[in-house]
């Protein structure tokens, strides 16, 4: 299935995700689930929390007891492919990456997108951050209702 | 006639590469490139690179060309960048014959780096000549360097990471791609590509081929068909796909043919991409002083093509008397970087086609 | 069509060249290429195929094909994607093989 289509079954996203009682602050969800070459995830996390080690194949590992949500890997990832979220109540914060134009804006109602590229919930952008370290890699932070934690990845892009 | 130690042939990531650390050896260089700028195909390139932070990942192709570019320019006594000029002729006594725009000029050099790239393999199915097919690359040099959209819908052939990458960069620019297909039963790139592309909206379509394109003057639609695993395509499962481009992305091969100039044994070897010079561990043909490196010599990743450059670089000049202060710590931690960024499952290729090229398979 | 606005590119607004492409004065901008001021101005067919007359329009863009061989200033066979725009250039669809010079 994933070889066919590039969507990850439920168990190999699930695999990514710490028990849920470290969600109470942001936590890096590494969707790499291949051996490619490739390690920026771990160099670029200041806490030493992902690893992939000397063989840069080795697809990486979140030590969540490390990671502090910092956020950096989302931009730093060049497969876009690390996203942060923590739980708050009834909602799941997440920061994904962004590469598109226009970019959103805070408070904007947006459509939650699955990974097969469906709408499936209604969203809030809560952050939009930009900065010169990001080289145009916009980090969103926004809001989801929480039953769709391992479902969202990502929102409908503005027309 | 002009005389000088090392000539390389290609100012893209292998040839600046080598030129780069030729210099830092202390040894001159020229480079000679068609186009009007070097950097080769990283100019077009708008994503984030794979590897590790000494092939530049998690920089943009354009920046990393940058870079390269900047590395040649802090040794500008030492390198000398020829653009607008083409190789017209390569001799056995290492003459080359340039055309500079229409200047016909000669120069003699003691070794020749080979870094002339790959060029874009093309497809058979009927109306494959109509105006608005495209290579992948030809559609990113359009949209990326010159800002021109390719069409407004676009059906990408090929999964490869090629295909992936340029839809992802179609749909940044605006341009509704509308799906994906591939011949083979899997995905052939890098699965992050894919489901960043899925999550967007662009179906794969695996075990999907083009049985012909139709319009008059230009593309108007596609037709695409169902093939089995042994690509066999499948009666009645043909579907009409209305498109105003359809970019082609089926794998590179290398553009050894300048090689041909030169009596350097080739050979094919399918999984380096095509015809490639032999050559052995430090890059150098059957000829003594012609050195390859990049693309030329086997298809991969940028990432190798510049690591390959830089070995060729040092090596070369240590054989014309130019020895690196750091020579072995540089060559070893370079050949470390090579064997690692081809170790994974994604080199597997690449690492039997060099093992076929030295004739290591055969019993 | 050209890109207005772009995520990771800045494409700022360029200076227009003007030339005539088969007879009618028209404009790209300045950096362009021959081919791709045409396909901005929505021009794709560049010349044709010399036996069967089919219409041909580029396909690699970096001068490796030869499928967007044009008349340029009078010259055959120029490979208008890797061919920098000029002011005042005569561009014209090529067809057969183009003539190098007339006989006197």
């Amino acid at each position: 299935m994933f070889e066919k289509t590039g969507v990850p079954s439920e168990k190999l996203v699930k695999s990514r995700f710490p028990n849920e009682r470290y969600l109470n602050s942001f936590k890096a969800i590494t969707e790499c689930y291949e051996e490619i070459p490739c390690n920026p995830c771990e160099t670029s996390c200041p806490f030493d929390a992902i690893e992939v080690g000397i063989d840069i194949n080795t697809p990486p590992r979140v030590d969540f007891d490390l990671c502090t949500g910092c956020g950096i890997c989302v931009y730093s990832c060049p497969g876009l492919a690390i996203i942060n979220v923590m739980l708050e109540d009834d909602d799941a914060i997440f920061r994904i990456p962004y590469e598109f134009l226009p970019i959103p804006e805070v408070g904007m109602k947006v459509k939650g997108v699955n990974r097969f590229g469906e709408d499936i919930c209604d969203g809030e952008i809560l952050k939009v951050k930009e900065g010169k370290l990001q080289d145009k890699t916009i980090v969103l932070t926004l809001k989801i209702p929480k039953e769709y934690l391992y479902d969202f990845v990502t929102i409908r892009r503005l027309t | 006639m002009r005389k000088v130690d090392f000539v390389i042939i290609g100012g893209g990531p292998a040839g600046l590469s080598a030129a780069h650390k030729a210099a830092e050896a202390g040894l001159s260089s020229v480079v000679i490139e068609r186009d009007d700028k070097v950097g080769g195909q990283l100019v077009k390139q708008t994503h984030m690179f794979f590897g590790s932070k000494k092939q530049y990942a998690k920089t943009r192709g354009i920046d990393i060309a940058n870079i390269l570019i900047g590395h040649c320019k802090a040794h500008d006594d030492l390198i000398e960048i020829m653009t607008n000029t083409t190789v017209t002729g390569l001799y056995d006594d290492y003459i080359l014959t340039l055309l500079t725009d229409d200047v016909y000029h000669k120069i003699e050099a003691k070794a020749i780096l080979v870094a002339s790239g790959a060029s874009e393999k093309f497809m058979l199915f009927e109306n494959n000549d109509l105006p608005g097919i495209y290579g992948a690359g030809a559609v990113q040099t359009l949209m990326n360097v010159y800002g021109v959209l390719p069409g407004e819908e676009v059906v990408m052939v090929g999964s490869g990471n090629i295909g992936l990458i340029v839809s992802y960069q179609l749909l940044q620019a605006g341009v509704r791609v509308k799906m994906v297909i591939e011949a083979a039963s899997q995905i052939g790139g890098y699965k992050v590509h894919a489901s960043k592309i899925k999550r967007l909206g662009v179906d794969i379509l695996t075990n999907h081929t083009v049985k012909r394109a139709i319009g008059d003057d230009t593309l108007q639609k596609v037709e695409i068909v169902e093939v089995d695993d042994q690509w066999n395509m499948i009666e009645g499962t043909e579907k009409i796909i209305e498109c105003d481009a359809l970019c082609i992305s089926v794998g590179l091969s290398p553009l050894s043919t300048i090689l041909g100039m030169l009596p350097v044994k080739m050979k094919y070897v399918g999984k380096l991409g095509g015809n490639v010079p032999v050559i052995d561990y430090h890059h150098e043909t059957t000829m003594n002083n012609i050195f390859v490196a990049g693309d030329v010599c086997g298809v991969e990743e940028a990432s190798s093509a510049i690591v390959e450059g830089s070995i060729a670089g040092l090596f070369i000049a240590n054989r014309l008397g130019y020895k690196h202060p750091e020579y072995e710590k540089e060559m070893n931690d370079l050949t470390q970087q090579l064997e690692n960024l081809r170790s994974g499952p994604f080199g597997v290729k690449t690492v039997e086609g060099l093992r076929e090229l030295r004739g290591e398979n055969d019993v | 069509m050209r890109i207005e606005r772009h995520p990771i590119l800045n494409f700022d607004v360029k200076k227009k060249v003007f030339f005539t492409y088969n007879g009618k004065r028209v404009f790209g901008n300045e950096g362009d290429t021959i081919a791709s001021a045409l396909h901005a101005l929505g021009v794709r067919k560049l010349s044709e195929s010399i036996e069967k007359h089919r219409p041909r329009g580029f396909y690699c863009a970096i001068g490796n094909c030869a499928s967007c061989n044009m008349i340029v200033n009078g010259k055959p066979n120029v490979r208008t994607c890797v061919t920098k725009l000029e002011e005042g250039m005569v561009v014209a669809e090529q067809h057969g093989k183009g003539v190098l010079y007339e006989k006197s």
